[in-house]
């Protein structure tokens, strides 16, 4: 297990890093989502070695780790862009963890690693001849090759265009159940976490701010900008959170943050709205409407409805699209 | 705490730099500021107020600014010619174009005089002994510096900018001058500056063709020293020399900061000639005439005894020379000399790439802190000093610190090739830092996160990239070593000498069989130079010169 306590680190003496504490039991995946620039992927150089620590401790089963150099850790890092060693071929790339320690049956292990990432029969080809994505997958495929105790995963996928990168969420979730694998990964994208974690950490400027399971995270979000952070598509405060909650039969609180598709045209919904503007897209009519009461607001309409500009509509709002603050959340 | 770690791993080429370049260099130094035991900066003030030695700046100044202005005109033109068009022979024609660069000056000094003397080819010129000579010899070793710089950064500049401007309507002419040259800017002020600092400091080229009469700071510190014993002047002109030197590198590591285009390796295509091409390939033939006429005249010259063509040149190597009195004009023969050079310039080649590849690794391991990068940067620029202070100093230097104990090295044989690595340092320096800096950090940490040893990474990582470079910078420091004159015509021990030193003293011997068999030499001298350099050619590493 690996814990995190009270860690800091500073570049230069400008704190990146800010007392953060976080668990991670054996065989879970753990994502650490944050902006770019929070500080998230200092936390994960950090935990392999590559950062020195400026306050507080990373140990692994209750062992600290200061002192313990990268290459003793055995904590695999994957890197955005794959960090292949180009003069080796792929299996030989796969290979280099099993060959350091001397590992018997290395030709047998590559071979299964590379089926397991979907590459068989890679072997032999160069790093410089693969894509982008398959690069990404011969490193998955390494670091696992190292059977390290802990993976770390830095942005795994972000270097990939948008279908690939969701197809090998997908992989990504699978090959690391099928191995247990204990893993942190680093993203930017909630989807991305979404799709591969158990649970979730959010980062704001050096600070987690919320951490718990990841459907818990999803459901209730910390304070707003976490909300906006995690794809709410606006947060409402006081009168308007109260107009919002009545139409979703719940009682008013301080701010409710709500989806896109929280809002939908429904002729019998007891929101009444004026279209502001309207938006096809391949699945639904995205509209901007002026709410009663509640203010400019995003709603969604079935592709076969045509609400024009300026149009008086009646809106349902799903309260399980919803987050909810009893109190005043801190100001965003 | 890593600063201080950073500290002790660069410890040992410091302790080196400061036993073998430090202390010679302020001993020699201090030599001058202290007569009879006591401070006296005001002897060597006097010294900069000697007419003589105004009139050695002036020539030196003025001589560097020509042979950099020519340097550049006939060497920017040739670098457009050899990389970016495509020309039949072009290979061949660059390896020609290039070899001058580590052609040893002394031999370059033979040819020049060779060509131009009273009763050789270009005799009826008159320009024997002029200053024309000096620079016209500068010219032919620089002029391939800014090949070799420019020339790298040129066929590695991404075509496409040029062509959008001509989608845009700019002549060729226009966009040389909008988007060529100025992309090129770091370069030609990186090479200028570098020119101007070799042709300023040029030892072997003017001391043969100058003589006495025209007198460079570099020749008028060894004759001030040799001859005359004056040391307190030699130490005043090495003063100088150190503070403006030091100056131009600074200057030339600031031009060099702004983009280096050397960097981003996409090799355009070379063209094929078209009719705009016509001046720049004048001046290519120029260049190619400058650099072959000497060399040719060298050849045919050392094949020549008596009006006749013979090989009698060469076979007099095996003697030591022609006596004028009792006394021989060498104390060995030529053939031991080469002997002595090889064998010193095999010690001088690993004591440089030992000292330079600590120094690249150290001064491209990625820095965490502002101090640590400072303390980087430092390291890097400390050693390239070397290139800044005159070889004479250097060398004189050696002989006046390192002659007493605990270091007494007067008559080991390492005291030449430790000068001749020192020599080379900066050119191994150069040749590695930027092809360690190229190297993503992140392939290092990979490698160690999956376990490998800072050692095990290196060796996964750094080798493959730096091999090869590393090979091209021993065939570099090896013909550095094989070519140096200005420190080791201090060092050299009389029955030891090396090439160079018995082919300068066959030129200062009377009789027409010591100047042919200094020719002769010369050829065997060029020709190894030459061997190791098509060597290095084969490896294609761009080289940085600074």
């Amino acid at each position: 297990m690996l814990s995190l306590r009270d860690v800091s680190v500073a570049y230069d003496g400008v704190p990146a890093v800010t007392d953060v504490d976080l668990e991670l039991p054996d065989g879970q995946v753990l994502a650490v989502l944050g902006p770019s620039g929070c500080g998230k992927s200092t936390i994960l150089r950090a935990v392999a070695g590559l950062e020195p620590l400026s306050g507080g401790s990373v140990s692994w089963d209750g062992a600290d780790l200061a002192g313990v150099p990268t290459h003793r850790r055995g904590f695999a890092l994957l890197f955005q862009d794959g960090q292949l060693f180009p003069q080796l071929t792929v299996a030989r790339n796969v290979g280099y963890a099993p060959r350091l320690r001397r590992a018997p049956d290395t030709a047998k292990r590559v071979g299964e690693l590379l089926e397991l990432v979907g590459l068989a029969g890679y072997g032999d080809r160069l790093p410089g001849t693969l894509s982008g994505g398959e690069r990404q997958r011969v490193a998955l495929a390494r670091a696992l090759a190292a059977e390290p105790r802990l993976l770390l995963l830095d942005e795994p996928l972000s270097a990939l265009d948008t279908g690939l990168r969701e197809r090998l969420a997908v992989d990504l979730r699978a090959i690391l159940r099928t191995a247990g694998t204990t893993a942190l990964m680093v993203t930017h994208d909630h989807e991305e976490a979404f799709t591969v974690s158990d649970r979730m950490a959010v980062m704001r400027a050096g600070r987690v701010v919320q951490e718990g399971p990841i459907a818990d995270v999803w459901r209730e979000p910390a304070d707003p900008e976490t909300a906006l952070f995690l794809g709410y598509a606006r947060v409402f405060r006081a009168a308007a959170a109260a107009a919002v909650l009545a139409a979703a039969g719940r009682p008013p609180a301080a701010a409710v943050a709500v989806r896109r598709s929280a809002l939908s045209l429904d002729p019998s919904g007891p929101l009444a709205a004026t279209v502001v503007s309207s938006r096809a897209t391949p699945e639904q009519v995205r509209l901007v409407v002026d709410a009663d009461g509640v203010g400019e607001a995003d709603a969604v309409a079935p592709l076969d409805s045509h609400p024009g500009v300026g149009q008086r509509v009646r809106l349902a709002v799903d309260p399980g699209r919803l987050a909810v603050w009893e109190s005043a959340p801190a100001a965003s | 705490m890593r600063v201080i770690r950073l500290l002790l791993v660069a410890l040992v080429p410091l302790a080196i730099l400061g036993v073998f370049f430090v202390l010679p260099v302020t001993g020699m130094v201090s030599r001058g500021f202290w007569t009879d035991g006591s401070f006296d900066p005001g002897g060597v003030l006097d010294v900069l107020t000697r007419p003589r030695v105004h009139r050695v700046l002036w020539f030196t100044l003025w001589s560097a600014a020509l042979g950099t202005l020519f340097s550049l005109a006939l060497g920017l033109p040739a670098a457009h010619v050899l990389y970016r068009r495509r020309i039949r022979g072009g290979s061949v024609l660059r390896a020609a174009l290039l070899a001058p660069f580590v052609l040893p000056t002394v031999v370059v000094g033979v040819s020049f005089r060779q060509l131009l003397t009273a009763s050789g080819p270009l005799g009826f010129l008159g320009l024997d002994g002029t200053p024309a000579a000096i620079i016209a010899g500068l010219v032919f070793f620089n002029a391939s510096v800014v090949i070799r710089v420019v020339g790298g950064a040129w066929e590695s500049l991404d075509p496409r900018p040029a062509e959008a401007a001509a989608a845009l309507g700019a002549t060729p002419f226009q966009v040389l001058r909008t988007v060529t040259l100025p992309a090129l800017r770091p370069a030609v002020v990186s090479a200028a500056s570098v020119v101007f600092l070799f042709c300023a400091t040029a030892f072997g080229v003017v001391l043969t063709l100058g003589g006495l009469r025209y007198s460079s700071v570099e020749t008028e510190i060894y004759l001030l020293t040799t001859n005359l014993l004056d040391l307190q002047a030699a130490a005043a002109l090495s003063v100088l020399q150190l503070v403006v030197v030091v100056g131009l590198l600074l200057a030339a590591a600031r031009a060099r900061r702004t983009a280096d285009p050397s960097l981003a390796r996409v090799v355009a295509r070379p063209r094929r000639l078209a009719r705009g091409d016509v001046p720049a390939l004048v001046a290519t033939s120029v260049l190619a005439l400058l650099v072959l006429g000497p060399i040719a005249a060298l050849v045919a010259g050392s094949l020549r005894t008596d009006g006749a063509w013979s090989l009698a040149n060469y076979r007099a190597l095996e003697t030591t020379g022609q006596s004028s009195g009792q006394q021989h004009a060498l104390l060995v023969p030529v053939t031991d000399a080469l002997m002595t050079s090889l064998r010193t310039a095999v010690d001088a080649t690993w004591m440089s790439l030992l000292l330079g590849l600590t120094v690249a690794v150290v001064a491209t391991r990625r820095s965490r802190s502002r101090s640590e990068r400072r303390v980087r940067t430092v390291l890097d620029g400390l050693f390239m000093l070397p290139l800044g202070v005159s070889a004479v100093t250097l060398g004189f230097g050696f002989l006046i610190t390192l002659d007493r104990p605990p270091l007494d090295l007067r008559d080991s044989p390492l005291l030449v090739p430790i000068a001749q690595a020192l020599v080379a340092l900066p050119l191994v320096v150069r040749t590695l830092v930027p092809v360690l800096g190229s190297v993503d950090d992140r392939l290092r940490q990979a490698a160690a996160t999956l376990g490998a040893s800072p050692f095990r990474a290196a060796l996964t990582v750094d080798l493959p990239v730096v091999g090869r470079p590393l090979l091209a910078s021993a065939g570099f420091a090896f013909a550095v070593s094989l070519g140096e004159f200005g420190a080791t015509s201090f060092l050299a021990r009389d029955e030891h000498p090396t090439l160079p030193v018995v082919i300068f003293g066959l030129i200062g011997h009377p009789g027409p069989m010591n100047y042919g068999m200094a020719l002769a030499a010369s050829v065997v001298l060029a020709a190894t130079t030459a061997t190791v350099m098509l060597a290095v050619e084969r490896l294609h590493v761009p080289v940085g010169s600074t």
